[in-house]
């Protein structure tokens, strides 16, 4: 019982943890569903989200605010700032390079990444900042049936419903509002959008919006676990192995993608770690995702692409 | 020079079919492509004939049917067996390698031609530079043959479409190739250009004694080029024979200006 | 008026084919090597400036030979061959790692056979190419993946042998001789009985390397190889068509990349660091070679040199102008700073001139040709 207890543990840990990174990957299905653009900038983007809102959340507190009015108007503000992000990013990068390759596309999001990094760090410091929004504290369930209970952190659950409220909000959002049509009839084929009159540049400025709002919505879960510093940018290179597993193209691919790298990992180093050194967290993702690509290329979820000439 | 020997067969494809989900490009086509001769695939648009190219070199598989090349016969090509055994191929949509020049593109049509291995061609000395100068060698007689002389070392992607055709024909040609698929090589070119394109044709035929087989829509071209004409529709072949029986064909007539039912 | 090629005719295709056809550039290059080779070396012996001190040496000029050369290495497979990789890092650690294993003698027990493989010390030079030889390797087993999947997903298949081979030096102490720290010391460097010790002989060393390693290179560009890994990168549908083997020419360039990226990575671990941990290689170094590549210019050699340098020299000006200026910046808003402006000019470069500053070069030299007339 209590090895079964600890597996639960550990996968119900893992499997909370890779929710936190569909969280990122999410950003990254979104845009390149709507602009085939790999966005190596997610990661950073969370850190911009954090540190805006966190930043804004601690000088408003100081200036004597109500937490709750402080929270409304930094979480305003943050959003605030990826729209603006949203827009130069749009302007000044991804629209000049329209009908480039997707390699071209992918460099400049590395290029951009490090803008964003260095010019976040540079307006909101580059400390840790602990942000506190959810509870941190944890439930231990089945204690009758287990010695001690399993371990369930409650941000874990809060992380795990935001998740859940993101994806349908994303899926009515493309759905049933004219935008997320014409953001699908754009990810299809964006010169025949852009010949029956949907504006793209607007269409990729929703695009970006998006994706920065999701990556504010994965700074507030991130930030309370781990406080907003610069190393948020490594754990969401994570999405990228997550994507892979998914299919790039798949949000409930982002999802399940997440779900496996997170439980896939904590196991791994606790069932394995021990006896090559551990660590295994580390790579596990990536070793896994380079697996996937052998045998699925295209991803659990992902469409096989036909070639021609 | 020109002698088609009509006992000789390069290609036969037999029976082929191909199949992408429910679309049907080709049904139970087979035709053969005589050594030394200039052979005419037509139809209209979405016939299939692109398809049938890429069969013969092994870009698509074919579902059924068997493909016979200098005597061998096979379900399927690969791509890299078609090009070593001689098939060398044109697209419709110029696929050059834009970030090179023209010479660079025509002297990649050499490769199957190298011998020296990766260590020599690193220290370029001796006999690994003297094989690179008679690969260039080779390779300027084509540049002359198709007149791109100041062209040579213009980056392709900055050339002309019309230029950019005749250097994507002498990339294949610098495979010295047996047989030469050309998709429509005349696509989207003026009167002059297509003139040329025309005596090129020829010219490859009578001078290097290389078979052709080519896909093209203008009619009097390919009337005037090729030896036999195949034509499809809708994945079938209609008709076969040279462009006098073709012409006449009741079938061809009504596939080109539709029928009345 | 001096930049003319009028009257310089090539009667053979030997001549057409050289490195530089332009009889201007060849003597530029012979300067710029008798300066490097010649120049430098007295200079600094005699201590004369701009090299009272070593740093000039040991700051700048070493770190630039070797990180060039980790960026020719980078190139070959980024810009010849459209490769992306995003695991340049871990192939330097490879290099580095087998040679100081190489180096120091191998042991490697197979209880369970009975035996223990063991190889002894070898000499420093025979390691550091072996080391760039078990770098191949590497580099051809994690290519493998390049056969099936293309662009964005070869970059997580790189990462992966990052963070893969970040690990494995870090936790597996078998990799290290089992030293507590983690931190291993280069054995000494010992040249056929020469020892190199001063940063002059250091410098001398890495810019025989250098050399040697950027012509053999370039003749492959130049190549027949080349142009496979171009067609490659440019079509690789067409380019299958007509011949090219896109197994053979993917794993070529995977081999030759991380040969030249492992020899870089020994070198920098045995004559630049002397002493080093795996995070000397991590993926920060993975980025900062493609970003030499992508402002030096994709697909060019030379570019490879100049997006080294530049890489290296900013920081430093970020640091000199404005204390000159009198407005001393902290390190914090330097390194901040530094990465807005890598960032910046990367977006601007792949917008404006995908082929970086060597481009900038060219079209500078062809002004040149025709000064004063623009055309």
């Amino acid at each position: 019982m209590i090895a079964l207890g600890q597996f639960l543990e550990v996968l119900i840990g893992g499997l909370m943890s890779g929710v936190l990174y569909s969280l990122v990957a999410l950003g990254f299905v979104l845009i390149f569903k709507a602009s085939g653009v790999f966005n190596y900038a997610q990661g950073a983007m969370v850190l911009l989200a954090g540190l805006a809102l966190v930043r804004a959340l601690d000088l408003l507190v100081a200036n004597g605010l109500p937490l709750w009015v402080a929270v409304v108007l930094a979480i305003g503000f943050a959003a605030v700032i990826m729209a603006a992000t949203a827009w130069l990013i749009e302007r000044f990068v991804i629209g000049p390079l329209v009908n480039q390759d997707g390699l071209t596309l992918f460099m400049s999001t590395i290029g951009v990444t490090f803008v964003i990094e260095g010019a976040a760090e540079m307006i909101f410091g580059s400390d840790v900042y602990p942000l506190r929004l959810f509870p941190t504290d944890a439930w231990f369930l089945f204690e009758g049936l287990f010695p001690g209970g399993i371990l369930v952190n409650k941000l874990d659950v809060w992380g795990a419903l935001i998740a859940g409220v993101l994806v349908a909000g994303l899926a009515v959002f493309f759905q049933r509002t004219k935008t997320g049509r014409a953001l699908r009839a754009v990810a299809d084929d964006h010169l025949a959008a852009h010949s029956v009159g949907i504006p793209i540049s607007w269409i990729w400025f929703v695009v970006w919006l998006v994706a920065g709002l999701v990556a504010l919505v994965a700074a507030t879960v991130w930030g309370t676990k781990l406080g907003v510093q610069f190393s948020i940018t490594f754990l969401a290179l994570k999405a990228l192995p997550v994507l892979i597993i998914g299919g790039l193209t798949s949000i409930p691919g982002a999802i399940v993608g997440g779900l496996i790298v997170g439980a896939g990992e904590k196991l791994a180093e606790v069932y394995l770690g021990p006896s090559i050194g551990g660590g295994i967290e580390y790579w596990f993702a990536y070793v896994l995702a380079l697996a996937v690509l052998m045998l699925r290329p295209q991803g659990l979820f992902g469409e096989r692409i036909i070639e021609r000439v | 020079m020109r002698a088609p020997n009509a006992n000789e067969i390069l290609l036969q494809v037999e029976g082929v079919a191909l199949a992408f989900g429910g679309v049907r490009a080709l049904r139970d086509v087979s035709f053969n492509v005589r050594k030394g001769e200039i052979r005419a695939i037509i139809g209209p648009n979405g016939a299939g004939k692109t398809s049938m190219l890429n069969v013969v070199n092994g870009f698509y598989h074919p579902n059924h049917g068997a493909i016979t090349f200098k005597g061998r016969t096979r379900a399927k090509m690969q791509p890299f067996e078609a090009a070593r055994g001689g098939i060398a191929r044109t697209f419709q949509n110029v696929a050059l390698f834009k970030g090179m020049s023209a010479l660079d593109n025509i002297m990649t049509g050499r490769t199957l031609k190298v011998r020296r291995g990766l260590l020599w061609q690193a220290l370029r000395y001796g006999p690994a530079l003297a094989e690179e100068i008679e690969h260039r060698r080779k390779v300027e007689e084509i540049i002359d043959f198709l007149e791109i002389e100041t062209i040579r070392k213009v980056p392709v992607g900055r050339l002309p479409y019309g230029l950019q055709k005749r250097v994507e024909l002498g990339r294949a040609l610098a495979m010295e190739p047996d047989l030469l698929l050309l998709d429509e090589p005349m696509a989207g070119m003026n009167v002059e250009e297509k003139e040329d394109m025309s005596r090129f044709i020829v010219d490859v035929n009578n001078h290097y004694g290389t078979t052709i087989t080519l896909i093209e829509h203008d009619m009097a071209v390919v009337m005037d080029l090729s030896d036999r004409v195949a034509v499809l529709d809708h994945g079938v072949k209609i008709a076969d024979g040279t462009p006098d029986e073709v012409k006449r064909s009741q079938a061809v007539i009504d596939a080109y200006l539709g029928v009345a039912h | 008026m001096l930049y003319r090629e009028a009257g310089q005719f090539k009667a053979t295709y030997a001549e057409d084919m050289a490195i530089f056809p332009i009889r201007q550039d060849r003597i530029a290059l012979a300067v710029l090597l008798g300066i490097a080779f010649i120049g430098v070396p007295l200079l600094a012996s005699f201590r004369i400036w701009p090299f009272r001190t070593d740093y000039l040496l040991w700051a700048i000029l070493l770190p630039f030979l070797i990180l060039a050369l980790a960026a020719v290495g980078t190139n070959i497979l980024v810009g010849y061959c459209g490769q992306i990789s995003l695991g340049s890092g871990a192939f330097m650690a490879i290099g580095a790692y087998s040679a100081y294993k190489l180096a120091t003698g191998v042991h490697i027990p197979l209880a369970w056979l009975g035996f223990a493989i063991a190889i002894p010390p070898l000499p420093v030079l025979a390691s550091i190419l072996l080391g760039g030889l078990m770098a191949a390797c590497a580099g051809i087993l994690f290519g493998i993946p390049s056969l099936r999947i293309k662009g964005l997903y070869l970059a997580v298949a790189t990462l992966a042998a990052q963070f893969f081979f970040d690990w494995a030096f870090l936790r597996l102490p078998w990799f290290t001789n089992y030293a507590p720290s983690g931190s291993v010391n280069a054995p000494e460097l010992d040249f056929f009985g020469m020892i190199v010790r001063t940063p002059v002989e250091r410098y001398l060393l890495c810019l025989l390397f250098v050399t040697v390693m950027a012509v053999l290179a370039k003749n492959l560009v130049r190549g027949n190889l080349g142009r496979q890994w171009m067609a490659i990168r440019d079509m690789d549908i067409a380019a299958e068509l007509i011949g090219i083997r896109p197994l053979y020419a993917k794993l070529t360039a995977f081999a030759v990349s991380s040969f030249i990226i492992g020899v870089a990575g020994a070198l920098w671990a045995f004559v630049y660091l002397g002493s080093w941990e795996p995070l000397a290689f991590s993926i920060d170094r993975s980025l900062e070679l493609l970003f030499m590549v992508i402002i030096g210019g994709l697909g060019s050699i030379m570019g490879s040199f100049i997006g080294a340098a530049f890489i290296l020299i900013m920081p430093i000006m970020l640091n000199v102008i404005p204390t000159e200026l009198g407005l001393p910046l902290s390190t914090q808003t330097i390194t901040h700073l530094q990465f807005i402006i890598f960032g910046s000019l990367i977006c601007y470069l792949l917008i404006k001139e995908p082929h970086g500053f060597a481009r900038l070069i060219s079209i500078g030299k062809e002004k040149l040709r025709l000064w004063p007339f623009p055309y």
